[in-house]
């Protein structure tokens, strides 16, 4: 199942940063960050809980990059 | 110029800070407080420290953060250090010459402020361009326009678009007239006439006159929608250009602060063995220059900005690219192969030419008449196209008896004359010899009172603008030109030949054409682009490096498989689409070019100690500024 998210981060950077996170939190197959459009599209792995896993990738995410935000 | 609210702090803290910067550099040249002595360096090491807290603080926690969470090699931090080492320098020499770690903070700060407009800039225009999302709708409550959410409308509903309104989801028109704007969705400037009983996209805006429309789909599966989805999705295929300035990045921050590293050690120590003086201070001062050009922030924002604007300017001009990637191979096009109907020729039968026997004293006007009158209960294609080269309305009480014969044509009577419109079989049935034709298309031959009279020709034509496109490609760098179709050999012959196409293909079925093509992929060199109108060749779509489907506006499935969707089914497009990838290319690998250029210049010269920490800063905040500002170039596509 595959979902986009909007995010905010202001450095092109962070958002490849914040998209080796998100890619290597568990219950995440494949993820992808497209700073442009400041979307982040996670695809996840099969039954994996998408509200929890989305959780995960934003602690992920506010690790390398403090200043971003992950509306979900 | 409209800034966030992070960016005016940042813009304030910078003012500040270099108002603040030229005031103590005031203090210092006018001696009012003399460097020397203990009270003078307590002054300026703490007037100084102030500024550098003003500056760069939010640079000092940030880096301290990364430590934390294990990123040592963040650009906050080589940042952060690069300018506290500076600064140390400065104490250690007890010159009191702090301007250099200040000034350094402050382009950089001026550097991000900039990026971070540039960039939300070139975002909202680009958004701008794609404004076709409708905000309402309009419908019919007792007597009443009420405006809903174009999600809340059911198909089947009837809408109202007043003029300057955009139609919010497909359908058609029940009841006005009126003309559309579809430059948004399709780049074409001229308005689009509709009336009761055309189908309308959503997206287009609405002219002139108030429009009933009955809706055919839902919001979410309307034109307008599948339009947006797409350009939003389109940046999450990355590009093998951005791949690699992902790779890089990765690599050269680490290398670049080894290397640092490396130069302040190695070289006194080897000044140590070699007995002379280990001059700590110049390599520690040449290190710190490489850390502030260690950020490959030049590259890591312009690449992707640069894709970003280049589909941006692309899906203006009724082009839409679902990634960078299809874009980058889009530019490496050598052979462009078309699918014959409705790619290059219209895809609806005309009349080409009308041949009477005038010998029978029979002319043009009068054997079209006939031709319509006897069709004209008939909706075989080939009739409705006769009708129409006939213009008028056809009399039906004129005609009587009509009897089509499957597979011959139809025979009738026509103001009590006995006519008959078939083919060859139809002719020798009513015991006429008729010689063939000669003539690509459809022909219907013609008798009245059991009298050859001549024959009509039928036939799908040539698009335009066709043969403009294929010179176009070729100007465009594309090597060979290929048609395949299912029509007969003398039809692709004549269309191939009058359009200067290489190679022709005819008699296919749908699964020969993706043989073809496979063909064509394995001995071609280059990528090969398919263009089809989607209908039917799908899978040909997909086969291909490059599908690209033609006036998709409405097939769902040839978006779906098609990699480039043009949203009208002008060939022209196909030329523009290579030319704007081109552009986008070019512009990509010019930034990368410049921007590692410059930057190992100024790492070597530094080495060296040709330069200081100035131009290092100059380097990197002027090598990223001005590869932002190239990358919105992509962005024009207007006249590529």
């Amino acid at each position: 199942m595959k979902k986009t998210y909007k995010i905010e981060v202001d450095c092109a950077n962070c958002a490849n940063l914040m998209e080796q996170a998100a890619k290597k939190t568990a219950g995440v197959a494949d993820a992808s960050v497209n700073f442009m459009a400041l979307k982040m599209t996670v695809e996840f792995q099969e039954g994996a809980d998408e509200k929890k896993v989305m959780k995960d990738v934003f602690k992920a995410c506010r690790k390398v990059e403090p200043d971003c935000e992950i509306e979900f | 110029m409209k800034l966030s609210r992070k960016q005016r702090k940042a813009l304030v803290r910078i003012c500040v800070a270099a108002a603040l910067l030229v005031v103590v550099n005031v203090i210092k040249a006018a001696h009012i407080v003399p460097v020397e002595g203990t009270f003078g360096f307590v002054f300026y090491l703490l007037f100084y420290s102030g500024i550098y807290c003003v500056i760069g603080l939010d640079i000092l926690r940030k880096a301290g953060r990364g430590m934390v969470n294990g990123r040592p090699f963040d650009e906050c931090f080589l940042m952060a250090f690069a300018t506290l080492g500076a600064f140390a320098l400065a104490i250690y020499e007890r010159n009191a010459d702090y301007n250099e770690a200040i000034a350094v903070m402050l382009f950089y700060q001026v550097g991000e402020l900039f990026q971070s407009y540039a960039v939300g800039k070139s975002r909202r225009s680009i958004s701008e361009l794609m404004d076709i999302r409708p905000d309402y709708a309009n419908i019919e409550k007792d007597g009443d326009l009420v405006q809903v959410s174009p999600d809340e409308v059911e198909p089947g509903t009837v809408i109202v678009v007043r003029p300057g309104e955009k139609i919010p989801i497909d359908g058609t028109v029940e009841s006005g007239t009126s003309s559309l704007d579809t430059a948004a969705l399709t780049g074409e400037s001229v308005p689009r006439n509709v009336a009761e009983g055309d189908s309308v996209i959503s997206g287009c805006i609405n002219l002139t006159g108030v429009l009933r429309i009955r809706t055919t789909k839902a919001f979410g599966e309307s034109t307008v929608s599948k339009i947006l989805e797409l350009v939003e999705n389109a940046g999450s295929r990355k590009s093998r250009s951005e791949e690699f300035i992902s790779r890089f990045a990765r690599v050269y921050t680490p290398a670049v602060v080894f290397s640092a590293i490396a130069l302040a050690v190695l070289p006194p120590v080897f000044g140590l063995i070699a007995g002379k003086s280990p001059v700590w201070g110049v390599w520690f001062y040449r290190a710190l220059t490489f850390l502030v050009i260690s950020c490959p922030c030049a590259l890591v924002v312009s690449i992707p900005l640069s894709f970003f604007a280049g589909i941006g300017g692309a899906s203006r001009q009724g082009i839409l690219v679902k990634g960078s990637n299809f874009l980058e191979t889009l530019s490496k096009t050598k052979t462009v192969v078309f699918d014959k109907t409705g790619t290059l020729t219209e895809g609806v039968f005309e009349v080409t030419s009308v041949n009477a026997v005038e010998a029978v004293g029979m002319d043009e006007r009068a054997l079209l008449e006939y031709a319509a009158l006897v069709e004209c209960f008939s909706s075989h294609p080939i009739s409705r196209s006769l009708i129409q080269a006939y213009g008028k309305d056809p009399d039906r009480s004129r005609v009587s008896g009509i009897e089509e014969i499957s597979g011959h044509g139809v025979c009738g009577n026509v103001d009590g004359h006995s006519v008959a419109a078939g083919n060859l079989k139809l002719m020798a049935r009513i015991g006429l010899d008729v010689q063939p034709a000669v003539e690509a298309g459809t022909v219907v031959y013609m008798a009245v009172d059991g009298t050859y009279c001549g024959y009509i020709v039928i036939s799908d034509v040539v698009k335009p603008t066709s043969g403009a496109a294929i010179c176009a490609l070729r100007q465009a760098g594309v090597a060979k030109t290929v048609m395949l179709t299912g029509d007969s050999k003398v039809i692709a012959d004549k269309v191939a030949g009058e359009l200067g196409i290489d190679e022709v293909h005819s008699e296919l079925l749908p699964a020969d054409k993706v043989a073809m093509v496979e063909k064509l992929l394995a001995d071609g060199s280059g990528k090969l682009a398919f263009a089809g109108d989607g209908i039917n060749d799908a899978p040909v779509l997909t086969r291909a490096d490059i599908g690209i489907a033609m006036g998709a506006l409405g097939s769902d499935a040839a978006i779906e498989a098609a990699d480039v969707v043009l949203m009208d089914d002008d060939p022209m497009k196909i030329s523009k689409a290579i030319k704007i990838s081109k552009k986008c290319l070019r512009i990509v690998y010019q930034n990368i070019v410049f921007a590692l250029v410059v930057k190992f210049a100024c790492l070597i010269l530094g080495a060296l100690g040709i330069t200081n920490m100035w131009a290092a800063i100059f380097a990197d905040v002027g090598v990223m500024v001005l590869a932002v500002l190239n990358a919105i170039r992509a962005l024009r596509a207007q006249n590529v």
